[in-house]
């Protein structure tokens, strides 16, 4: 066990932790997030996505001692039920969910991707996804929440 | 029961009390049917004739609700409140509703089998129940303010006179948290859709800006002070059981609080999930070597071979041999479907805190009531000390891992008096949940000289062990089974005896039956020689009902072998089923799917098809879901690379009649989400084993169509139909894409599909055995 500090969603916390632990169990389990879920643990799904230093990664399959010093985002960083943030608003906008399990890896990837590339097409918006699962198949939603906010931030 | 029509006394007299009773349900058990119980509501639960079982509202004026039937992602919660304030005339956000906890719900066995529409927005339970609070409160206002009470109305949660708007009394005043203590009037008048304002609306569901903003409570997040971690051991091999487990392989281990064995259940217990992971793969197991797999090569003739298999007749006309001898043409096809996993995006996850004599549970289970029951066998306890609440997993679609670690969770807080929440890993998941059922389905049926059907035979096969565990079998699931548990028992049967009378659940009898019982015909089809029999046989793996069981098998077979019989015809494939269909609801739905797809009326496959590069098509395909429980049609076009064989969907329609729509927005989703993961289906899915165990234990060897395919235009085409009974609606698309699909592809090329999923090595294989 070691003590270390992770920065998330613009706060700090010291947690006490096996450095193999994976990035996703001091999230939802130290720091009770509800953003991040295990889905695989394979890095297969993307459930348990969470965007570190800009960039979407698999916090499943991330060591913790890896993302000390890194900038966490999860979905509650984002925004909250009362003021949501546009991508999350859109999602809401076009009742883009059936169970919802997926929208956290659905979303965070979606943002960091247009974030980095907001003149994307809609085949490299689709590329980006091409690793994120939705079991109940939401997709036709999904992606017009994510188009939606794309034009929103675009240019 | 003053605004009821003759179609919707009908269908009340030919369902309604049993599936409105909350006690499901009619009928017997079919391979892959699941759903059916016996037995009235669980002793102890709410009384289902209450009004104050399902309302009650606070001094405030605001009402909670109390339902049965539970969110599964499906839109039910969203639509439950909508009817509880239509018939209430209270706003939508002064709803509360609570479901599924047996502390404070009532029993309406499991949701499942698309019955939350038509159990609780009819004519009893939840809708009644609203009906009768409201009239009770006019009454209650009719005493309060000295008028009539044909001279009152109610709006905005509150009674008033329809002439002077200053007589006005609040439910709050009216009620003030007290019980309203009437029992559910049948004649209470439920509002008619022509007066709805909620009801029928697209209301927005109130848990998605929870769920974007990470704040909403999935079973996976529910926490407890003191909880621990655990991860179960299972057998690696199928049959295998347990020889010895060597505790000291894990001593010493960080966090680790327990090792539990119990029979051939074996699991972990940590302070952390991390730990109790790490515990798991380290503890060492020694397993018999168990029973062996047959070779799954030629496992659709293992089928088929089968001598005890237990028989069931849906329909038997008696003349189908002497028709088929009449027939200017005979036309016989064979189809196959595997066993397919429900394959929920996140690992089922349970937390349990099971202190002394008395237990409670967080479960994502479908049915609380029988998850309490059947967890008080697996912990020795009495059911009554058992509280289970429903929290949301991930998906469900039907018999996943919901029960079976919800046991997992329970045995080990038993062993570690502590509360534990325990997650399966994806391989656990995917290699022991109860899968949907596999079928080898024969098709014959003969024509006459003008190429109409005369006579329809239909034999399948497929295999079952274990089911939904409730009211009293555990052992229905894998880990009631490990604790030593028999799943309910196979018991051989042949010949079939004669059907009791029409039962089309399952699906098994075409759409274009007319399926006489006693002269009358009670199908949707006009063709009057039928025969459906079904064979049941033992299964090496747990089965269970996945979204559209049984249903979705029978109707590709049917609606692909009605596509080889429009082409023996040389028929259009729309207008060949129009000419055998008698239901004006299945016609209504397959002719608003054709519209909306601007249906390029002639015969299939096109004239002129390339032998190589893409070809493109269309494919239709309809259904009269469990014969009366909601319609559907559907038109794919697809595009065939002839060269991989690679199948890509362009566009869907379609066409729904779910009875009167209770919410138009939640109604398209299931639409939409229904065809794109019958789809998935069709296309990909697939359970794969070798001689020893499953093989397909990830998301790389259990193929899924992901979030980043081209996504076909789905276009949905709702009909309303204010006059009839609310049916099912969640399970219609999805039970017909695949014929369509198929069709499509046939349409396309000339090549016949017959075996799901549609890899592209099939795809080739029917290519090349083209004429």
């Amino acid at each position: 066990m070691s003590l270390l500090t992770l920065k998330v969603n613009g706060r700090s916390h010291t947690v006490d932790v096996d450095p193999a632990t994976p990035l996703l169990y001091v999230l939802s389990d130290d720091l009770e997030l509800r953003g991040p879920k295990f889905g695989c643990g394979l890095g297969q799904c993307g459930a348990c996505t969470v965007i570190l230093n800009g960039a979407a990664v698999r916090s499943c399959i991330t060591p913790v001692k890896t993302a000390v010093g890194a900038q966490i985002t999860t979905l509650e960083g984002l925004g909250t039920p009362e003021k949501p943030h546009p991508i999350q608003l859109a999602f809401i906008d076009e009742q883009a969910a059936q169970c919802g399990f997926c929208l956290n890896g659905v979303i965070l990837t979606a943002k960091a991707f247009l974030d980095k590339n907001p003149k994307a097409t809609e085949e490299e918006i689709q590329q980006a996804l091409s690793g994120v699962m939705c079991r109940c198949f939401t997709h036709v939603r999904m992606y017009r929440a994510i188009q939606k906010y794309a034009k929103e931030m675009a240019p | 029961m003053t605004s009821m029509t003759p179609a919707a006394l009908a269908a009340l007299s030919r369902r309604g009390f049993l599936k409105t009773s909350g006690a499901l349900i009619v009928g017997f058990s079919m391979a892959g049917s699941g759903d059916a119980q016996i037995g009235g509501p669980s002793p102890g639960s709410p009384p289902i004739n209450q009004v104050d079982s399902w309302i009650a509202i606070a001094a405030d004026g605001s009402v909670t609700a109390y339902s049965g039937k539970e969110e599964l992602g499906q839109g039910i919660s969203t639509a439950q409140t909508q009817l509880v304030a239509e018939e209430l005339s209270v706003p939508f956000d002064r709803v509360k509703l609570i479901y599924c906890d047996t502390a404070l719900t009532p029993d309406q066995a499991y949701t499942s089998g698309s019955q939350s529409h038509p159990a609780n927005f009819n004519h009893g339970n939840l809708a009644q129940a609203g009906a009768t609070a409201r009239e009770a409160l006019i009454k209650m206002a009719s005493q309060q303010l000295g008028v009539p009470v044909d001279e009152l109305t109610a709006a905005d949660g509150a009674v008033r006179a329809k002439s002077d708007a200053s007589k006005k009394v609040s439910y709050g005043q009216l009620v003030g948290a007290k019980k309203f203590k009437l029992t559910l009037d049948p004649k209470a008048r439920r509002k008619p859709p022509g007066e709805w304002t909620v009801l029928g609306t697209a209301a927005q569901r109130p848990d998605i800006p929870e769920i974007v903003t990470g704040q909403f409570e999935f079973v996976h997040n529910v926490r407890v002070p003191g909880m621990l971690h655990g991860r179960v051991v299972r057998p690696p091999r199928a049959g295998a059981t347990v020889m010895n487990v060597e505790e000291s392989s894990v001593a010493g281990m960080p966090g680790l609080v327990k090792v539990v064995v119990k029979k051939n259940f074996v699991g972990v217990v940590a302070e952390k999930p991390w730990q109790a992971l790490q515990a798991a793969e380290k503890l060492k197991v020694t397993w018999t070597p168990g029973s062996g797999l047959k070779n799954p090569a030629d496992f659709y003739e293992q089928l088929r071979n089968q001598k005890l298999t237990r028989d069931i007749l849906l329909v038997d006309s008696k003349d189908v041999e002497q028709k088929l001898g009449q027939a200017a043409t005979v036309v016989k096809a064979t189809y196959m479907h595997p066993y397919q996993a429900h394959g929920s995006m996140g690992s089922s996850c349970a937390v349990a805190d099971v202190q002394g004599d008395k237990a409670t549970i967080w479960s994502p289970t479908q049915g609380v009531w029988y998850q309490r029951s059947t967890a008080a066998m697996v912990l020795g306890l009495k059911a009554e000390n058992v509280r289970v609440i429903f929290r949301r997993g991930s998906g469900c679609y039907g018999l996943n891992a919901a029960d079976t670690v919800t046991y997992d969770a329970a045995l080990l807080s038993q062993a570690a008096g502590k509360p534990v929440r325990v997650q399966l890993t994806r391989k656990d998941e995917l290699t022991s949940e109860n899968y949907g059922n596999p079928f080898l389905m024969d098709e014959r049926a003969g024509l006459d000289a003008q190429g109409n059907i005369i006579a329809w035979d239909h034999e399948a096969w497929s295999p079952t062990l274990g089911n939904r565990p409730g009211p009293g079998t555990p052992g229905n699931v894998i880990t009631g089974s490990l604790v030593g548990f028999e799943a309910e028992a196979f018991t051989p049967r042949a010949p079939a005896p004669e059907p009791r009378g029409f039962n089309n659940n399952s699906n098994g009898i075409p759409s274009y039956a007319a399926a006489l019982f006693d002269g009358v015909p009670k199908g949707a089809g006009k063709v009057g020689s039928a025969r459906v029999l079904v064979h049941n046989i033992p299964s090496p793996f747990f089965t269970g009902p996945l979204r559209s069981p049984a249903r979705f098998q029978n109707t590709f077979a049917h609606e692909s072998f009605m596509d080889e019989l429009a082409w023996h015809a040389k028929a259009d494939p729309v207008e060949y089923r129009l000419r055998h269909l008698s239901n004006e609801r299945v016609i209504d739905v397959l002719k608003a799917a054709a519209k909306a797809a601007t249906w390029d009326a002639r015969p299939s496959p096109r004239s002129g098809i390339p032998k190589s590069g893409v070809a493109t098509g269309r494919g239709v395909a309809c259904v009269a879901y469990e014969g009366d429980n909601g319609y559907t049609g559907i038109v794919t076009e697809v595009e065939v690379d002839q060269d991989t064989g690679k199948i890509a969907v362009k566009r869907v329609f379609v066409a729904i009649d779910a009875g009167p729509i209770s919410n138009p927005d939640g109604l398209k989703n299931q639409a939409e989400g229904g065809a794109l993961q019958g789809m998935s289906r069709a296309l990909l899915e697939e359970v794969t084993w070798d001689e020893q165990r499953v093989t397909s234990i990830d998301w790389r060897t259990y193929r899924t169509l992901p979030l980043g395919f081209p996504v076909p235009k789905v276009e949905c085409v709702l009909l309303n139909r204010p006059e009839e009974e609310a049916t099912g609606a969640g399970e219609t698309s999805i039970t017909v894409i695949a014929a369509a699909i198929g069709n499509a592809v046939f349409d396309a090329t000339g090549a016949r599909l017959r075996q799901i999923p549609f890899t592209p090595e099939r795809v080739k294989a029917a290519l090349n055995a083209r004429a």
